[in-house]
Formats: structure tokens, sequence, C-alpha cells
């Protein structure tokens, strides 16, 4: 049966039912701080149970406090409902054939304002219906694959993608969309490089950080760099495309395994760390590479899936003062893998050695990675470097601690044995540990700098 | 309207632009009586924005009231605002038609006003509580129903002016209302909201935003369309302006106070004028508006009379090389050399129409370049035609063209210019200008004039444009709260206007006391045992002239009067000194009072002292004096006069009058 109380709860429910009044009825409702008119609209299932919300003539909202309300009468009844419009997405011959393939989040979803429910804009029709342009850059197909938030992937979502990927490749496709929130985009885009190896065509992943309910969202422009780049680019990669500047201009192509969302709300939030982007997009520009090495896009269809992924691996972030228990309690827990990122150039204090040791006696892999990101875990440096590869850490060179993670689930989902596990760990798959960081690497220009406050006037951010 | 023969044969489009003026029976509003607002049925209505006065903006802790030049900026952003399906899924108007002007948004950042939130790089902050509590006070002035929790909302606006493409705003209270002289104005509501940014410039498909005054908290305060003439019109936006300052909380200056005023006339429809900023000139633009869609009315009277059908009406066009046609109009040969296309147009049944009154100095051609400029893109001139007021096209030109486009007596002959991308858009405008004349008024929002005339800005939006902010949490308003906040507010402006009156203050200082929020200042001087009508002609008519010519000290407050007379009091001084002290601690608000009275030369006197010297004085007088016959009322003037000045703040003016009266009577 509908629930016609959508979202009331407690005391608000029951002023409800005494007036005999339903969500979406039309009411006049007698307060003590006069009369108010209105549409009943559900209510966020968090807020508290003291308000009812209307929606007034002028189509804004308001909350009617139930204890000034000294009667209600339900005048009439609207149900509004929701519905993208959607419009057949048209075949052009000539233009390649892109799939977008879905995970959730906020470039293929519309929020319902009234429940707080995610409504996904999904179809090609539905896409068609936003961002016509589309049309112009791909023959457009589209499957969903889960309806989850960019936080809910997982190890089992890596595998099934990377699957579902690889089957797109063997049908044909000339490029992949991968739609996905993003706060873990880079996990994502991480576990696809090692999964799917020796793509033929471009795999795009792609999100927006302002939802696409909103005039001035990201997220149609990421979507038509992202097919542009999946039907058109040369790089046969798994990439990042998100906004370079914050402004509307273009985007950057990142690869998988060096990109990171470095900001909590820019639009620009996604960098490659201690490397350039593989390349910039803009539908006037097109894709233009920054880097001169990559993979090259290829007629065959050559595709290796690897799916493999151990979930009992974690990462620690080391801070002054961590007690051993941290590590014994993963140790007990039979986790196989541990990704440190430790300070400096890959350190951490002396009163863990002790369960460093016996971490490595009972045969749990540990990598060591650093929290400043940019730069090599270099421990040869100083003895507490020293002391801990003699306990058994394994630096993993400049490999970020994300990805690092991601890696290691990977690797000790497909052996157990410590020198192949060092082995596959050190031995890049796609730049995720590169021999030589570019000065151009590591760029964080400090604002209020003259020469930088000239550079940010003349060129966007 | 004359028949002919030919498109564009002996017709005087000056002519037909007075004829249709008097054919609708335009009235020019200082010879317009309420008969005439009946006629034609002027109704009108109000948005009254309102800055607060907060330390912080709305949203984000950025500094309000902070602003800098439109070259002082530390970085740009580029936006481009694409329309987004409304709840109900469809695209709204306004958001279409912004969408077809392809505008490049460029915003101008300075640091010290603006950070991530404005730029919509970061979700907002909570509410400012002090701009809340101010807001929820003007709205228990206005008598609205306080609402038990507030809803943020989001309104879309798709012209950049908010980099998000919509503002953060929420009802505070619904149905209230105000009392004018004669008759009580309804008020909808009541919304706080976050300012929009200042325009810099807007050429071509590039328009420039400042972000200074982005987030300030701003109120708006809705009326029903409950005004029937344009002074009406004017009381309310005066009688709202002057709640708004009553609390002594609202930003004053240039921009602080804006109001967009509905029109509408009898068949008309509702037509927004945006961003008036002073209430002068709202009776003018009213009134304008007014008769402008009652033009329109009788364009689509016309019209339907010649085409009853008018969905199958459709306009002909020619793209053309004006070398090619020999075409003499200089203005479309001098666009053809900087490279636009020049296109023909032929528009059949609109003979007469394009050159037909509108408003004072304007026709329909108007209607049609106003929206070439917002929608197309392309600047002013745009369109000429055989009717054309300033630069008609030649009767050669006419004729040529009407041969091209194989015209007809009825048709109208039009030229426009654009660049080449821009004409797709150009024509698909014209057009559905052109057919919306059948159909009679347009829903828009409209650009106010300093001559009292509008121009087009954009589609009115409709109500779909308005959605919950998903990014912030209601926020209740308790009992208790809205009680406490109920105890302290100040009096009614209609309670106020009877006070005046019942303190016999002259009428004409009224609206500058109110403005100004001085009644309580005049009370609290009367509480001192002064005059009524003394203090309200000091503050209404000395400060007033005062204000207008001397700079004000930034130490200056009002409350320094209210010292000035406790002062004045304590020393036994007569009140009409205060005139002369006035302009001083105005410009000087920390010099002490005696300090103030050396530099007027003020001395002590007693009665006896400046009454010494009448009997010289008289004597005097005859000396100087050449006339023989001299009336004794002379005599006691000019005695009068040598010793105001010094008797000024000694004794009444009035006692010192009547004692020389004796002495020369």
């Amino acid at each position: 049966m509908e629930d016609i109380f959508q979202g009331y709860k407690g005391k608000a429910l029951d002023v409800l039912k005494k007036f005999n009044v339903r969500v979406w009825g039309k009411v006049v409702i007698e307060t003590t701080r006069g009369e108010f008119q209105g549409t009943v609209l559900p209510r966020a299932e968090n807020d508290d149970d003291t308000h009812i919300v209307l929606k007034i003539a002028t189509g804004y909202n308001i909350g009617i406090d139930i204890f000034t309300i000294k009667s209600m009468k339900e005048v009439g009844y609207y149900k509004a409902t929701y519905k993208i419009p959607e419009k057949e997405f048209p075949y052009t011959p000539n233009l390649p054939k892109v799939k977008l393939l879905g995970t959730g989040g906020t470039i293929a979803s519309r929020l319902d304002y009234r429940t707080g429910a995610v409504i996904p804009a999904f179809s090609p029709g539905e896409l068609y219906g936003a961002v016509p342009e589309l049309a112009n850059i791909c023959n457009l197909t589209t499957e969903k694959l889960f309806a989850v938030f960019s936080e809910n992937m997982g190890p089992e979502q890596y595998k099934a993608l990377a699957i579902a990927i690889g089957k797109e490749i063997e049908n044909g496709v000339d490029g992949i969309i991968i739609g996905h929130g993003t706060d873990t985009l880079s996990h994502t885009a991480a576990a696809l490089t090692f999964m799917v190896q020796n793509s033929p065509i471009p795999i795009v992943l792609v999100g927006s950080q302002r939802s696409s309910d909103r005039p001035s969202s990201d997220a149609a422009l990421n979507l038509m760099h992202a097919a542009y780049t999946a039907g058109h680019s040369d790089i046969a990669e798994v990439m990042v495309c998100m906004f370079g500047p914050t402004s509307d201009e273009y985007g950057f192509l990142h690869r998988g395994t060096r990109v990171r969302k470095m900001h909590s709300s820019y639009r620009s939030t996604f960098r490659t760390i201690s490397d350039t982007p593989l390349a910039t997009v803009n539908l006037k520009d097109g894709v233009r590479p920054i880097k001169d090495v990559y993979n090259h896009r290829r007629k065959d269809r050559n595709v290796k899936i690897l799916p493999y992924f151990e979930e009992k691996v974690s990462i620690v972030y080391y801070y002054p003062n961590m007690k051993p228990d941290i590590i014994d309690s993963l140790v007990d827990n039979g986790y196989r893998g541990i990704i440190i990122a430790g300070t400096g150039l890959g350190h951490v204090n002396k009163p863990l050695y002790p369960a460093i040791e016996r971490a490595t006696k009972r045969g749990v892999h540990m990598f060591m990675t650093v929290q400043t990101l940019w730069g090599y875990a270099h421990m040869y440096v100083y003895d507490t470097g020293r002391d801990l590869m003699a306990k058994g850490i394994i630096p993993a060179e400049n490999m970020l601690p994300e990805t690092a993670y991601i890696k290691l689930g990977w690797v000790l989902g497909q052996t157990d044995d410590p020198k192949e596990v060092k082995r596959l760990m050190l031995t890049p798959i796609n730049d995720e540990i590169t021999p030589r960081e570019p000065y151009n690497g590591y760029l964080i220009y400090q604002g209020g700098v003259p020469e930088v406050e000239e550079f940010i006037r003349k060129f966007r951010k | 309207m004359a028949k002919k023969q030919e498109p564009g044969k002996h017709f005087d489009p000056h002519k037909n632009y007075r004829d249709t003026q008097k054919a609708i029976g335009y009235v020019s509003r200082a010879e317009t009586t309420r008969k005439d607002y009946e006629r034609i049925g002027f109704k009108s209505g109000l948005e009254v924005h309102q800055q607060l006065k907060t330390k912080q903006k709305l949203f984000c802790r950025c500094p309000a009231g902070l602003f800098h030049a439109d070259n002082d900026y530390h970085a740009e952003i580029i936006r481009h605002m694409r329309p987004t399906l409304s709840e109900m899924g469809e695209y709204d108007g306004t958001a279409l038609m912004e969408f077809k002007t392809r505008k490049e948004i460029v915003y101008r950042i300075n640091n010290k006003t603006t950070c991530t939130y404005e730029i919509d790089d970061t979700p907002p902050f909570p509410i400012n509580r002090e701009a809340l509590e101010i807001a929820l006070e003007i709205s228990l002035l206005c008598k609205f129903n306080i609402v038990g929790e507030v809803h943020i909302t989001r309104k879309q606006y798709l012209d950049g002016s908010i980099p998000t493409g919509f503002q953060r705003t929420a009802i505070l209270g619904v149905e209230g209302g105000i009392q004018l002289k004669n008759k009580k104005i309804g008020l909808i509501q009541l919304s706080i909201e976050e300012d929009a940014c200042r325009e810099i410039s807007d050429i071509g498909h590039r328009r420039i935003y400042k972000t200074d005054r982005l987030g300030m908290p701003l109120i708006e305060t809705v009326t029903h369309p409950h005004c029937l003439t344009p002074d009406e019109l004017r009381e309310a936006a005066d009688y709202i302006r002057f709640l708004n300052r009553s609390t002594g909380k609202v930003r004053t200056g240039i921009g602080a106070a804006r109001q967009d005023t509905n029109v509408s006339c009898e068949g008309g429809t509702r037509v927004e004028i945006k961003g008036v900023s002073h209430n002068k000139w709202l009776p003018e633009l009213s009134h304008n508006e007014c008769f402008r869609q009652w033009a329109l009315l009788h364009i689509r009277e016309i019209l339907l009379k010649r085409n009853p059908l008018p969905d199958k009406w459709t306009m002909r066009h020619i793209e053309i090389d004006p070398f090619a046609t020999n075409l003499e109009h200089p203005v479309a040969l001098k666009f053809f050399e900087m490279g636009y296309r020049i296109v023909a147009l032929a528009l059949p049944l609109f003979h007469g129409i394009l050159s037909h009154f509108t408003q004072p100095g304007k026709c329909f051609t108007n209607e049609l370049s106003d929206r070439l400029k917002v929608i197309a893109c392309i600047e002013r001139p745009n369109i000429t035609s055989n009717e054309d007021l300033e630069m008609p096209l030649s009767e050669n030109d006419t004729t040529k063209l009407a041969s091209l486009l194989k015209a007809s007596p009825d048709d109208t002959i039009a030229l426009i210019w654009g660049p080449a991308d821009d004409i797709p858009t150009a024509l698909e405008t014209i057009e559905e200008r052109c057919r919306m004349a059948f159909e009679g008024v347009p829903r828009e929002t409209r650009r106010p004039l300093p001559d009292g005339t509008t121009l087009f800005e954009r589609v009115l939006p409709g109500a779909d444009r308005m959605y919950p902010d998903t990014d912030s949490a209601p926020i209740p308003l308790e009992e208790a709260y809205i009680e406490k906040l109920r105890d302290r507010l100040p009096t009614d402006i209609w309670v106020r206007y009877q006070q005046l009156a019942q303190l016999q203050i002259p009428e004409d200082t009224h609206a500058f006391l109110l403005r100004r929020n001085l009644v309580p200042i005049i009370e609290e001087i009367v509480a001192l045992g002064f005059p009524s009508r003394f203090v309200g002609t000091l503050l209404g008519h000395t400060l007033k002239r005062i204000e207008g010519i001397l700079p004000r000290h930034i130490n200056f407050s009002y409350n320094r009067i209210v010292e000035l007379f406790r002062f004045i009091k304590e020393n036994n001084l007569h009140h009409a000194l205060s005139k002369v002290m006035l302009p001083v601690i105005y410009q000087h608000p920390n010099m002490d009072f005696n300090s103030v009275l050396t530099s007027i030369n003020f001395k002590r006197k007693t009665e006896e002292e400046l009454l010494a010297p009448v009997d010289y004085l008289i004597e005097k007088f005859k000396e100087i004096k050449i006339a023989k016959k001299d009336k004794p009322e002379n005599v006691v003037n000019w005695v009068m006069g040598q010793l105001q000045r010094q008797a000024l703040g000694n004794i009444d003016p009035a006692v010192l009058f009547s004692k020389i009266k004796s002495k020369v009577m």
C-alpha cells in the first residue's frame, strides 16, 4: 500500500492523522500565527517530528509548527509525479559507438527534492533530453550496472565493472564511459587500471562536483568531454575526465593511478600527483596530449581482464604516538596486507617496531607510502627507514597511498608468495610508480605571492 | 493608416506614430486622471528589495557591504548556464531564452569580498542569524503570519547574475498588510535572500559581473496588485521603505533598496519592471507600461482584423548582398563592411505596425530591436524598416527589397544585420515576437530607463523554478523567540504619520523624517520640553538642507542632535539657537558644545543688555533712511534685524520683537 504520510513520524504524524490530512493534500491551516495554505509535502526522514512542510502558491516551501495548529482541513489533492522527459537518442552514421556504464552518483542522477531520493537520469533518451549536444559527439548506449553512492563502491563492483568492460570491448564499442560519484572515483580508476589491461579503447571515468539539477553544474560539460574522449581520443587507457580549472573551459584526462581528489567541493578537485595529466580536452580543440607517451587506440580486441581482489587489506595513516595495538589488531583480525602512509620519506616511530616484526612473522605484506602524497618513499636516508625495511616493510616508491591499497588488494587476490607480491607491487602497470618525477609534477603555488597573483588574474584557476 | 499600392510608398512613420498614439487614447502622466486609469484598468504591485545591515553575508563569512571597482579583481571565472528541468519536467521559458543567447558569463573576483562559496565551489554555511533576526522583525512589522520553520529554497536565475544559477531564498511570512492613507495594501510574502552580482558589461556574447555584492543579505517584500494608480504605487513603495528603515537595521545608500513593480492593464499581462532604484520613478514607469500594454492590445486588434488565423502567419526573408542590390541604407552598408550578414524581411500584414506607438518616443520596432539585442546578442542598431522613425529605408531600397521578397502592400519591409552565427536566432526571435503580437502582451521583465520608458530584459520566469535547497537544513522558529522579537518592535509607520500630524509637524517634512527614521529623535527632544513643530521643522527642513549641501562627518549621528537640545536646556538657552549650531555639529560632531558656541560667535547677553541699543538704533534708522514716510513696522523690522543675530539663543525672538515694537510704536 502507498505511504500517504511519507516521512512523517511521531507528533507530526499524529496531527496529520487527527485532521485527516495526507501528503500531497491541499490544505488550509489555522494557527496561532495566522492562516496558511498550500500542499503538504513529504518530510525528509531525518528532520524533526514537530513540523509539517507546505508548498505555498508562490512555489516556496515553508514549515508549520504543529504546536501552533488550531485546525487543518484538506480541501484538495494533487500528487506531483516527477519524470525526466525522454527523447530518442538519434543515431548518426560515422560517429563512434560509446557505451556509458552507470554506477550511480551525481552525473547520472537527479535528486527528487521532496523526498531526498535519487532519481537516475540515465537512459540515453534521458541523457539526450538533458544534454542534447551528446548526439553530435557519439552514438551513445547505456547500461546501468549498480545504483550506489561513490563511497559504497567496493571490490565487488570493481570486478563486475571490469568484466562488463571486457564484454563491451569484445562487442566492438569505440569507447567506454563510466559514470561515478567523485568521492572514490580515483580508487575505481586505479582498480580498473589493474583489472583491465591492454585495452584497445579509451575507458573514461567521469563524475560531477555539482549535481546536474543546477544550472551551473559541471555534469553536462564533464559528460561531453568524457564522450568526446571515449569516442575520439587516441589514448587507450583508464582515465579520469574532470574539470581542469573551476571555470567552464576544459577538462583534464588523468591517468587512473596518479589521480586524486584534492578539494572537498571545488569543481577542479582532481589533480594528477607527482606528474602532469595525460591531456586536456574540450569540444573546440579536442584532446590535446600533455604527455607524449601513452597507450594508443587499436583495432584489435585483445584486452586482458584480471578481476581479482583480496578484501583483507587495510591502509594505516600514521600519526605521532600511534600505539602498536593498531597494527596488532589488524593482524589479529586476519588482515593479509597493510599499506602504511608514513611521515616524511616513509617513517613510523619506534614503539611500532615489535608490532611490525610480529606482522611480518605472521606473513602480512606491508608497503610504505608517504602522507605527503608528492614524492617518493626513500627509506635509506634515515636509520628509521632502514630499521623498518629490515623488519619487513617494503617502500612503494611514489605510489599514492590509495592506489597502493587498491593494488595490494588486487595482487593479494592473485598470490600470497612474498616475492611475487613484491614483484607485482613494484612493477608498474600504468605509472602507479614512475621512474622519475618531473619538475612540474609538484606545483602548489601559494596565493598572495605577486607573481602567482598575476598569473591567476590572467589564467583562470 | 492610409492604404497604398506598394510597401513604403508615401508612408509617413512619424504621422502613423502620432495617429496611433491618439487612437489608443494615450495621455501624458501630468494630464492623466483617475478616470483614465480606470478606463485602461491600471493595476500594479511591488516587490521591494532591501539590504540588511549585517557584518557578514547570508550564507558565508565574507564581509558584507564592501565594494570594489570594476577593474580591482584578483581572478576571473567563466561559467555557462544550462537550463535544467523543472520539477514538472519542463524547461522554463526564461531558461530556454537564456540558453539561446549562448552567453559566456565572466565573474571578476576580489579575494577581500568573495570566497569559494559565492562562486559555487563550496556548499553554503548555516544562515546568518543576525540577518534572519532583522528580517523577522520586519516581517512582524508587516503583520505577516510567521512560518514555523524556515526552508531554504533555490530560485533559478540563468542570466548568470548568480554563479550557482539559482538564488538561495526562504519565506519568513505570508499574508501581511500595510495601511496607506486611504486604503490597505495586502502583502503576499516576505523572503530573505542573497543579493546577486553587479553587472559590469553585457556586450555581444560576453557578460561580465563582479561578485562583491553577491551573497549580501536582502529581504523582498511582495505586495498584492492592489495599487490602482501610479500614486498609490509610489505611496506603498515609500511606506515599505520607511517601515524597513524604522528598524535602523537596514542599509541605505545607492542600490541598498531597489524595487520591482508588476504592472498590467485590462486584458494585458503581468509585466515586471525590474530594479527601479528610486521610488519617484515608479509613477512614470508604471504609467507608461500600462499604456504600452494598451497599445499592444490595439496592435493585436488590428492584426486579428487583417488575419483571424495567426497560427499560419510566417514571415519571408532573404539574405542580400547590399552592393549587388545597390542598397542605399548607410547603417546597413557600414555593418556589411564590418563583415555582418544582411537579411531583408517581409512581415506580412504588419504595415503600420512597426511605427505603431508603444511608449513615448518608442514604437513596435523597439519591441523587435530589444529582443534582437538580448536574445540574439546583436548590439543596437540592429534593425530598420520602411517604418523606422530614425533611419528608415529609402523608398528606393524599399521598392527593391519588396520586389526581391515578392512583398504585397500590406507587408512591412525590414532589414536586420548581425554576425553570421547570430542570424538564425535573430530570425527566430523576430518571427516569434511578431506572432506574439497577435496574442497581445508577452510576459516579460523589463528594464527601467530614466526617461520613464522600459526595455525588454527577459521572458518572465514561470512558477516552476523553485526547488528546495538540498544543501541546507530547515530552521525552526520557536514561539518564545518570535515573542521576544515582537516585544521590541519599532512603531508602525501609519501610527508615525498620525503622530506627526498630532505633533503639528508640517506635512512636507514627513517623507524625509520617515526616510531617515527621525521620529524617535523628535520624540526624545520633545520629551525634553521643546516645541514639536519647531523640532520637526528643524529636522525636516534645516537638517535636510544641510545634508544636501554640507559634507557629513563620519562620526555624526542623529543622537548628537538630542544631546544638543539637552545642552540647550541645561544652559537655559533658547532653542532657536539650534538652527545655527546644527551645521557645526553635523560637520564636527566631536566638538564640545561650548566650543560650538564660540565657533558661531555666540555671546551670552541679558534682555536688558540686548535692548540697551534699541533707542540708538531707532535714531540711526532715521539717519540712514532717505524716505520720510517710513511706516513704524519698517523701523521695527530693521531694528529687529540688527539685533536678531546676537539675541538668538538668549531670548525668544518673538519676545524681542514685541519689546522693540513697544518702544517704536
